[in-house]
């Protein structure tokens, strides 16, 4: 770097900021946002119904096609509905039990359960999802085999294993961010709230969670949309079950266009909540 | 701190339940891979080690994790370096705009995977003609950096800014004090988030799907591609088990890496 260069560096932290970014946000426009930009520019495009080559032409037919087609408004609601109640799910099990690791045991061994936790986030994704795999199988897997003395049978492959093999993969995610939080959370509030004489329920609703819903809310960006966008667990899991990403899927061969515009339903969807959540500070506890 | 005796009783419940919902899965899948059965029925009906064997020796398999190995580890080099260049300014600078910036640093692992994956896709195949490993190695790359600006960015929040204007208060020019402190306070953040880095590009498989080249087989793709076959269905048992026990070393490592800290 020249004298002049550097001494305007110096003095300029705009400069430096700039400096610093310029690789990171080069590598990021360029290559990610360009690319999803394209895709959108896709959208308003058709295909040769013969060659299914792109045809560079403008059209709204796609979202035509999309909105006048009750199949997908169904299962756009479907992908929804799964995504909610995966996240829901996830923060039930995850906030008591990093509760439990961040206030209950004992400072030895947090590491440890800590580390418990972890070891599915490390675990392959497709492992994880053969794993139910093999729970879930209708008459010879563990779930028959474990509940068939009671008269039940596993319900195998369809929406409530896609549920299931979903929360499973992603309760890491929900956990970490929460366990940090409660990390956070002071013990004087905690007594105080038991001083004045509330109850462990009240305590948990009136000073845990507002305290923690920062964090809470950072984890259900992953655990919402990682569910919106995926489609092998629902290929895997979900018997003839499906979702957006599956029907982005199957087009995405042969009519490339039709599938960006079915892309832009999860995407849309993703960057409406989190422009919701951007004021309540998740996105610094992710 | 006080609980009451249902809350505990409550609390350890939801313990047990949670830890066994996360583990029985994966013990299954670990004596599957000794079961004579190749069907996986319900309780096995022998033991054998010679899938393990089998597998062992399997060209597809070791040529499928060389490549993952191979593309998740250029994939996370260029993640510390880029992503550890954008969590500095963002942390350390006020500056127009850094709030939208910041967002869109969180967008690759905010949006769905699969729409980064055709998004990718449709720009490489029309732009560089032909997928390759480097492809892959790009694709993984853009969502790693989320992973290393995210753990950096943290620590720089949580140490401050006070002993970095120590050094340059006494003397310390920008690149020393980086050398000197900044560096080694941020050195288990970048671990940590190098080694989420890794294990996140070893195992995806959406974005792989399409950004891989015809033959550029990494391990979560094959397994997809034999899961569904019955003669194959063993040795994929036999490689997730292998997985799963193989998993316990970053684990150990970022166990590892939090003692440091609080040492």
């Amino acid at each position: 770097m020249s004298n002049k260069v550097k001494k305007y560096m110096q003095q300029r932290p705009t400069a430096r900021a700039a400096f610093l970014l310029s690789l990171p946000l080069l590598w990021l426009l360029l290559i990610y946002i360009g690319s999803l930009l394209a895709l959108f520019i896709t959208s308003i495009w058709k295909i040769d119904t013969f060659t299914s080559k792109i045809i560079r032409q403008f059209t709204l037919q796609n979202f035509i096609d999309i909105f006048s087609d009750r199949a997908y408004f169904n299962v756009t609601v479907r992908t929804l509905f799964v995504a909610i109640c995966v996240t829901i799910i996830c923060a039930v099990i995850a906030i008591p039990m990093a509760f439990f690791i961040a206030r209950v045991a004992k400072p030895k061994s947090r590491p440890v359960l800590i580390a418990l936790l972890i070891t599915p986030l490390w675990a392959s994704y497709l492992v994880k999802i053969y794993a139910w795999r093999t729970m879930f199988y209708p008459e010879k897997g563990f779930i028959t085999w474990l509940i068939s003395p009671l008269g039940g049978q596993s319900p195998g492959f369809g929406i409530f294993a896609v549920i299931v093999g979903l929360t499973y993969l992603w309760l890491p995610y929900m956990i970490l961010p929460i366990y940090a939080g409660m990390e956070k959370l002071p013990t004087s509030l905690l007594d105080a709230s038991a001083d004045l004489g509330a109850k462990s329920g009240k305590t948990f609703f009136n000073i845990i969670l507002p305290i923690t819903w920062p964090a809470i809310i950072a984890g259900s960006i992953f655990t919402f949309s990682l569910s919106m966008g995926d489609y092998i667990t629902v290929q895997i899991l979900g018997g003839t079950f499906q979702m957006l990403g599956n029907v982005v899927y199957q087009n995405f061969s042969l009519n490339l266009p039709f599938a960006a515009a079915v892309a832009l339903i999860p995407v849309i969807i993703m960057l409406v909540y989190l422009s919701g959540i951007r004021k309540s500070g998740a996105l610094d506890n992710l | 701190m006080r609980l009451s005796l249902s809350a505990r009783i409550t609390l350890w419940t939801v313990m047990g339940f949670g830890l066994s919902f996360i583990y029985v899965p994966l013990i299954l899948v670990v004596i599957n891979s000794f079961n004579t059965n190749t069907s996986f029925a319900w309780p096995p009906t022998g033991f054998t080690t010679s899938w393990w064997s089998k597998a062992a020796v399997n060209e597809g398999v070791r040529d499928a994790i060389t490549r993952s190995a191979v593309v998740a580890l250029f994939a996370t080099l260029i993640a510390l370096v880029l992503g550890s260049l954008a969590a500095a300014a963002i942390s350390r600078y006020k500056f127009f705009g850094q709030e939208v910036i910041s967002l869109l640093f969180v967008l690759p692992i905010a949006l769905p995977g699969i729409v980064t994956g055709i998004a990718l896709n449709n720009v490489f195949t029309n732009f560089l003609g032909e997928l390759t490993i480097f492809t892959i190695i790009i694709g993984h790359a853009t969502f790693c950096i989320v992973v290393v600006f995210n753990n950096v960015s943290a620590r720089y929040r949580r140490l401050g800014a006070n002993l970095e204007e120590a050094s340059m208060d006494l003397g310390a020019n920008r690149f020393t004090t980086y050398r000197l402190i900044t560096f080694p306070l941020l050195r288990s953040a970048l671990l940590a988030g190098g080694l989420l880095a890794f294990a996140l590009s070893f195992d995806e498989i959406i974005v792989t799907t399409f950004t891989a080249g015809a033959g550029q087989t990494t391990l979560p793709i094959w397994i997809f591609q034999n899961l569904f076959r019955p003669n194959q269905a063993p040795i994929v048992n036999v490689v997730a088990a292998a997985l799963i026990l193989v998993s316990i070393i970053p684990i150990y490592l970022s166990q590892r890496l939090t003692q440091e800290k609080v040492s």
